[in-house]
């Protein structure tokens, strides 16, 4: 409905448009600029050096591995959090906020006292692709977690008992009655995770060794190039890893319609 | 007091009010009718000034108020589900419209306890909207529009969110609350019921246009169009007319005018008794009779009757029945 | 039997990721006494960095979260053509690598970047200074205000605005007694994440400060710089001081919960 135009809607969308004019925009235009100044040869040539390549196959390899394992795992614990109950249950609930609290470079360095050179249990990680898969499943934990448990909790279990009493099994409720509820909830979790994950530097630095061609991640290589002055080859990957940040939100956005759609429709 | 002048408005390809003129009395309570998407509300919102009319204009006391915002227009309105300020006790709700004129604490003090005691809600300040019934809610919002004095007094279907019961307590309480303060109302509904029973005149619109402005009576007695006629009160039709089913008489023996019709169902209504028929060529229609006469009757379904209407031939001038 | 298994899952998932290794981090901090975990953290530098955190922090928090309600206001109540580009805007800090957030603020600032002459003719020192780190933070922290207030606002409606202003209120004494209050957990939500993203940003900040001792480190960059220099009693016992904080971050978003979705 139309309604009467309010005071103030100037102000405030110009404000709006000023601010993310100026502190997300022109940055984003200055990268883009600086990417493509020298031409698209040699922006491809720099990004398809042997460096740049195994630095974004070794973010983009990961950020899938680890986006699959919060899939099932961030489901199994949402579930757990909503249907389950036992003692502690709550507590853990609350923690599952704990890598969104906590710094990143924090969150790589507890991984360290664990699993690092000096671990307790003797499983030393460090410097090794699983160091950077875990530093990952740690900064992505919430995630999933935290987009499929609202859904969980407002699913209609009548829809689930009904199904039960026409005789399906448990496997198939969950395949037919559950998982296409609460998928939506799990893609756009792993969207996020998986956004999260590709451009991860905080948490890996540390455990990673940032060795180039074997556990130097995107980030990592942008910062590394950066340092080294090297700012055509920094922009390059960083311009990729826009442009994969570009997409990811515009497949969170089509899914958040696609999930609306529905309950209007409902 | 309101006058409404060649009010049109449009949202997107949907006319919602289509050329509306409408006067309302001063210190009148006029009842709004009509079906939902009729407009009805959307007249209601453009007075308050909550919506802008595409073309005409709105006076109220006999100024242009078209351009003149809602802050300012002296209209207090109550919505259908309270728009209660959900974070404040119902003090601060009812004091709201004085703190924003920033009037002294003694007299919002004053003025909120004065109408508390009116709308019976003494004892309730320091709850939070959330802590009441539906009914003091709307009791509450009714307390906080009338806080400033509005010289108009606007409700958007303010009982349509409550239960039955509640609905007619309320009803009755909106019409003596209206006897104590004279404030010029206007209540918006879709229950002809509500309407016939508490307005002194009521609007009945239909599709952007308001169809007849008349007093509850006069609305059953002598509906302006066939749309009153089938919206207010019950209409059927009997040998291409119109009429009241009160108007028919189920008859066993033959009479002038009298067509054959089977008995479907035989409803009871209280006092009165409701006598559903398919007649002759098929067409269904309804007979509402005393039960009395209905025991007379001894009708049952099945039953194959004769169906009439006394003093037939007056055509389309619809009869003057006491409704 | 198979909600057991689900269960242990779950939490040998939590343990083994998160609570085990949180758990080694307060064990290696105190493992060689109070002393160097003291020292290293009454050191002047690090006593420094976690001023220079805390008063980034303090600047772009309330940055934040003025524009968040502002913009959520804008995006939910005035339909304006654009509303979906402003949202994929705000939400862009979430899904761009923090490093590349400090590349651009390079290229922008930087000795050869487009403002960077502007700035440096003016004598005003950007790059490898608070200004960058204070930019490159409210960029990365951008989102989580406007993000918590336009759910509570679109489901909050506006009927309660529209009786405020038929009761005579205008547009400015709305926002404040009406509509400010109405998603004030809303805004504290996401003022809280907002400070726990600020307190623990690290990539960004590392690429804009020039990371020096004293100067320009934050306690993040402070934990780095630590544990590269064999200072592991100081890098845990910073990490800890970060930890601490964050429990009380995550206190807060857990009481503040279910008053949120109430």
């Amino acid at each position: 409905m139309q309604r009467r135009p309010r005071a103030g809607a100037p102000l405030q969308l110009g404000f709006v448009t000023t601010f993310l004019s100026v502190l997300v925009l022109l940055p984003v235009a200055a990268l883009v600029w600086a990417s493509g100044k020298h031409g698209w040869h040699e922006f491809w040539s720099v990004v398809s050096a042997p460096e740049s390549v195994a630095a974004l196959k070794l973010s983009l390899g990961a950020a899938v591995i680890v986006s699959a394992l919060d899939a099932v795992l961030g489901t199994i614990t949402a579930w757990v959090l909503v249907r389950d109950d036992f003692a502690g249950k709550s507590l853990m609930n609350a923690v599952i906020d704990l890598p969104f609290a906590l710094p990143t470079i924090v969150g790589g360095l507890t991984l360290l006292a664990l699993y690092g050179p000096s671990s307790p249990l003797g499983v030393d990680i460090a410097f090794t692709r699983t160091a950077i898969v875990l530093a990952l499943m740690f900064e992505t934990l919430p995630f999933v977690v935290r987009t499929v448990q609202p859904v969980l909790h407002e699913l209609d279990r009548e829809a689930e008992e009904a199904a039960r009493s026409l005789g399906a099994g448990e496997a198939r409720i969950f395949r037919t009655i559950v998982l296409p509820s609460i998928l939506p909830g799990i893609l756009s979790g792993v969207a996020l995770a998986f956004a999260r994950a590709v451009g991860e530097i905080g948490s890996v630095v540390l455990i990673s060794g940032n060795l180039p061609f074997k556990t130097e991640v995107a980030a990592v290589f942008v910062f590394n190039h950066i340092q080294s002055g090297d700012q055509n080859g920094a922009s390059a990957v960083a311009v990729v890893m826009l442009v994969v940040a570009f997409l990811l939100l515009l497949a969170i956005g089509g899914l958040r319609y696609l999930t609306t759609r529905h309950e209007r429709n409902a | 007091m309101i006058e409404i002048r060649n009010v049109s408005k449009r949202f997107g390809a949907f006319r919602a009010l289509d050329d509306v003129s409408l006067d309302v009395d001063r210190g009148s309570l006029t009842a709004v009718l009509g079906p939902s998407g009729s407009g009805k509300s959307t007249l209601l919102r453009i007075v308050a000034g909550l919506e802008q009319p595409d073309s005409g204009e709105i006076r109220l006391a006999g100024e242009d108020a078209t351009a003149i915002a809602p802050q300012k227009r002296g209209v207090g309105f109550v919505f259908q589900h309270y728009a209660a300020f959900k974070h404040m006790t119902v003090r601060d709700n009812v004091a709201f419209g004085l703190k924003v004129r920033k009037q002294p604490r003694a007299a919002i003090t004053a003025r909120v306890d004065e109408l508390l005691q009116l709308v019976q809600l003494q004892g309730f300040g320091h709850r939070y909207p959330a802590q009441l019934s539906g009914g003091q809610r709307q009791r509450m919002a009714l307390a906080r529009a009338l806080a400033p004095e509005p010289s108009v007094l606007l409700l958007d279907e303010p009982f349509g969110a409550l239960d039955a019961r509640v609905r007619t307590e309320l009803r009755a309480w909106l019409r003596k609350l209206h006897d104590e303060t004279h404030t010029t109302t206007v209540f918006v509904t879709h229950d002809q019921q509500e309407a016939l029973e508490i307005a002194d005149s009521v609007v009945v619109m239909n599709e952007g246009r308001v169809e007849q402005v008349a007093g509850p009576r006069e609305l059953y007695d002598t509906p302006a169009t066939e749309f009153v006629m089938t919206f207010v009160g019950e209409a059927v039709r009997f040998d291409g007319e119109l009429v009241r089913p009160h108007e028919l008489e189920v008859a066993l023996d033959a009479a002038p005018g009298a067509r054959e019709a089977q008995v479907e169902r035989i409803v009871q209504l209280g006092f009165e008794t409701r006598c559903e028929l398919t007649l002759d060529d098929g067409s269904r229609v309804a007979v509402q009779m005393t039960r009395t006469h209905a025991a007379e009757l001894e009708l049952e379904p099945g039953q194959i009757v004769l169906v009439r209407r006394p003093g037939v031939g007056i055509g389309s001038e619809l009869p003057n029945v006491v409704g | 039997m198979r909600r057991y298994g689900l269960r242990g899952v779950a939490v040998l998932y939590l343990v083994a990721v998160l609570l085990g290794p949180l758990a080694m981090v307060f064990y290696r901090a105190f493992e060689r006494g109070l002393h160097p975990l003291w020292a290293s953290l009454t050191d002047p530098n690090t006593i420094h960095a976690f001023k220079l955190t805390l008063e980034i922090t303090a600047i772009a928090v309330p940055v934040n979260t003025v524009f968040g309600v502002v913009c959520a206001l804008a995006i939910v109540r005035h339909r304006f053509p654009g509303a979906g580009i402003v949202n994929a805007i705000v939400d862009l800090p979430l899904a761009l690598s923090p490093v590349v957030v400090g590349l651009m603020l390079f290229l922008l600032y930087g000795r050869s970047g487009w403002f960077g002459a502007l700035f440096q003719d003016h004598g005003i020192q950007i790059l490898f200074a608070t200004p960058s780190m204070v930019i490159a933070t409210v960029f990365v922290s951008l989102p989580f205000v406007a993000r918590e207030v336009v759910p509570t606002l679109r489901e909050l409606g506006d009927e309660q605005e529209q009786a405020a202003h038929t009761l005579g209120a205008s547009a400015w004494q709305t926002f404040w007694r009406v509509t400010l209050p109405s998603v004030r957990w809303a805004v504290v939500y996401g003022v809280v994440l907002t400070t726990a993203r600020c307190l623990g940003e690290y990539g960004a900040v590392a690429v804009v400060s020039g990371r020096v001792e004293g100067k320009t480190e934050t306690a993040t960059l402070r934990v780095q710089d630590y544990y590269e220099n064999f200072n592991q009693a100081g890098a845990y016992g910073i990490a800890i001081v970060l930890a601490a904080i964050s429990v009380i971050v995550l206190l807060a978003m857990t009481l503040l919960r279910p008053v949120e979705s109430r």
